[in-house]
């Protein structure tokens, strides 16, 4: 036996995998534990998305919406109705305004509970996705109130939304998140936030500069996790959030460096708490009664001409292209995701690191398998 | 030598009667009936921490939990046995077969095995070893090999990263649990198991967790290693599901995956059993245990497994709470801390002994 030949060993990642969120496939080259690159494969959810739009009607197109990212359609859907009612000129009616400015926040809020728990989850802490798990179930229960679904709503329609608030609505809407702020973030943070392990797993792990950041188009949490302070809702205002008081919270390097896993992780909880404080202003402003949707032609047709919409969903920026010439349906929809875009920034940070944090790495950017593919 | 093979041994001779032919016999009986009743209780035992496990889990994470088998679900394990059993059993192609199908019963036998020198309290013991704490320590690493057989066997890379992992684990936290079990052994002056308990007494203040400051700190040392022996959140990296799919198991299916789960359940009231043995008084309620009353003797039992099932619940309760660790952090955390503290632990024993003339601190402080 002369000398031990060290070897790179080739570890397929997916697409079947506990921890990659869906059908996802990572290629790692590993030398044992230690990761020398991680390349993402893609395309496994793909289902034309995009190319339907070009065959149904502008209406008919919002349940696809709905299973762009379908822990939030309510934010897809309210995407997609602002990009068509800009380009075609629809006015909306007020409450419906401030309706969806409640369903997408909430939306937020079950979106986000989900990604803070199941990033837990990978890292091994199964209570705590239990507990977001039970908060979300209030959540789906609201949705179902109000729009009759509990995971894909598609409640925002082209005009306005779909139904009017059911009786209560404002009550209990009011009571999950004065829950959610007041009893449940806390409670969550001492479970597993502030936990010694869950920080040292976190921490300087994953470290994505400012610059780097931009350089890779890393939107929403993902891009204010490394110090960016950018946010649609404030920076390109859609829909009334000029109307509305809130912070856009941004990392700082909570427990390590700035950009790491852990402030990913943390500008999402401060993120539930914003979404809360915009909810129960919206909630306060909200008109009692009103129309909630302008009537369309049955046979809708925008005028010729292209238009580019952002808006901010839970996992970041969501750009709507839309080019019409006028006929029934779009002439091309390009859909632009956050999820997309983090996943070409994995295989530069997954560099020189362990299996275990590339785990940790693909929690923290919170990425939603369909929300890749389209 | 007290043991429960010379009761049976004694009995069945003061039954039947001495004779050379069935003298063997006796002695063979005397010590395969308790080897096969401890096999049924372990098993039964481990059956039952499951049904424990997800009751406590349940209750942790604000959920109901198995109610549907019996009352309150308690043959929920039985289910999920036959469940098990029925399951098709499949072997990958390219797997090593005799070392697959070898490598769960390596694993669970060694388990079983350290459960021979348990003291279950009373004269509740199969074999009082004069090597006792040492025969568990020797066959308590034997898991690895198992674990090891069944990662390699399977022909599969995360089944691979599993087995290396737990083999990495197993040997690092053997020997902060060795060096904390030694503290005892220096106060006790003896390796059985079973002198260990009747040297200390039924009240806290007669335990060796509270002889001196040094064995207090070597009964967490040897609690949290006993965590990563036996491969327990946030320790759990051989099988962590999130990072390796399943680890060592990912290739196993039905009945043999199920010796897996079993071999883990008692491993926890295994390492539960020592520890509450060892620096918790065991079963010793102040009577000696072979001389007292069946009614006294059942007591001992009693008290044996009351403090066992409150580590078990501590090691449950853990499970459900904790995120896991990094292997990296794992391993710095034993050869950078364990190690070195338990071995100090060790040292200042002996010193403890050798100034205070081999007496505890409470013993001091009553003057």
């Amino acid at each position: 036996m002369a000398h031990f030949l060290t070897e790179e060993m080739i570890l397929n990642m997916g697409p079947h995998h506990p921890s990659t969120h869906g059908v996802l496939r990572f290629i790692l080259q590993t030398d044992g534990e230690m990761m020398r690159r991680a390349v993402p494969d893609i395309g496994f959810l793909h289902r034309g998305i995009e190319k339907i739009a070009e065959l149904v009607p502008y209406q008919s197109f919002m349940p696809f919406t709905d299973r762009i990212d379908y822990l939030a359609s309510a934010c897809c859907n309210l995407g997609y109705a602002v990009t068509v009612e800009r380009l075609a000129g629809i006015e909306i009616p007020e409450k419906a305004d401030y309706l969806r400015i409640i369903a997408a926040e909430l939306t937020r809020i079950g979106s986000h509970l989900i990604g803070l728990g199941a990033l837990l989850l990978d890292l091994g802490a199964v209570t705590p996705f239990v507990h977001a798990l039970r908060e979300r179930e209030t959540f789906n229960d609201l949705m179902e109130a109000l729009c009759g679904a509990r995971l894909t709503h598609n409640y925002v329609r082209i005009g306005g939304v779909s139904h009017d608030e059911p009786p209560s609505f404002r009550e209990k809407t009011r009571k999950f998140i004065d829950h959610i702020e007041n009893e449940f973030i806390d409670e969550f943070n001492e479970l597993a936030s502030f936990n010694t392990i869950f920080i040292n797993r976190m921490v300087n792990v994953g470290v994505i500069s400012p610059e780097q950041a931009i350089e890779h188009c890393l939107v929403g949490p993902n891009l204010r996790g490394s110090g960016v302070k950018y946010d649609v809702r404030k920076n390109d205002p859609y829909s009334i959030y000029d109307r509305l008081d809130f912070d856009v919270p941004v990392g700082h390097g909570k427990f390590g460096t700035l950009g790491d896993c852990y402030d990913r992780y943390w500008v999402r909880v401060e993120e539930v708490r914003e979404s809360c404080r915009i909810i129960r202003q919206a909630l306060d402003q909200m008109p009692e009664s009103g129309a909630i949707r302008t009537k369309l032609t049955r046979a809708f047709k925008p005028p010729k001409g292209e238009i580019y919409v952002r808006t901010e969903c839970p996992r970041g920026e969501m750009g709507f292209y839309l080019i019409s010439d006028g006929g029934a349906s779009p002439y091309r929809l390009k859909i632009r995701t956050g999820s997309f875009t983090s996943m070409a920034i994995i295989s530069e940070v997954s560099q020189g690191v362990m299996v275990a944090d590339l785990v940790a790495i693909i929690g923290s950017f919170d990425i939603v398998a369909p929300e890749v593919d389209r | 030598m007290h043991s429960l093979a010379g009761i049976i041994y004694d009995f069945l001779v003061a039954r039947f009667g001495r004779s050379d032919l069935l003298d063997p016999l006796f002695g063979l009986a005397g010590y395969l009936i308790p080897c096969f009743v401890v096999l049924g209780v372990v098993s039964t035992i481990s059956g039952l921490l499951t049904y424990f496990e997800r009751k406590v889990s349940a209750d942790i994470q604000n959920r109901i939990g198995p109610n549907r088998v019996g009352p309150y679900g308690i043959f929920q394990f039985v289910v999920d046995g036959i469940k098990l059993f029925l399951k098709e059993d499949i072997i990958p192609d390219a797997a090593d077969k005799f070392l697959f199908r070898l490598a769960p019963y390596i694993v669970f036998s060694s388990t079983i095995l350290a459960a021979i020198v348990i003291p279950f309290g009373g004269p509740f013991i199969i074999a009082d070893l004069n090597i006792g704490l040492i025969f568990i320590i020797v066959v308590s690493s034997l898991v690895v090999v198992g674990f090891l057989m069944s990662g390699w066997a399977s022909n599969n890379k995360w089944a691979l990263l599993g087995g290396i992992r737990s083999a990495a684990q197993i040997i690092s936290y053997e020997i902060p649990a060795a060096f904390s079990l030694l503290t005892v052994v220096l106060i006790a002056g003896t390796f059985s198991m079973q002198e260990i308990v009747m040297k200390q007494g039924p009240w806290p203040w007669n335990w060796f967790l509270f002889h001196n400051p040094f064995t207090f700190i070597a009964f967490f040392i040897f609690v949290i290693s006993g965590l990563a022996e036996i491969n327990r959140l946030p320790f759990d990296f051989p099988e962590a599901e999130s990072e390796l799919v399943s680890g060592y198991n990912t290739e196993y299916s039905g009945m043999r995956f199920g010796v897996f789960f079993l071999a883990e359940f008692a491993n926890i009231f295994v390492s539960a059993s020592i520890a509450a043995a060892v620096f918790l008084g065991g079963g010793n309620i102040g009577l000696d245990p072979y001389k007292s009353g069946i009614v006294y003797q059942l007591l001992m039992v009693l008290v044996f497994f009351a403090k066992v099932l409150t580590l078990c619940l501590v090691t449950i309760w853990v499970r459900w709470s904790l995120p896991r660790l990094r292997i990296d952090q794992m391993m710095s955390m034993c050869w950078k801390y364990f190690i070195p503290i338990s071995f100090s632990c060790l040292g200042l024993t002996a010193v403890w002994l050798l100034i205070f003339n081999g007496n505890g601190i409470f013993w001091r402080i009553s003057g």
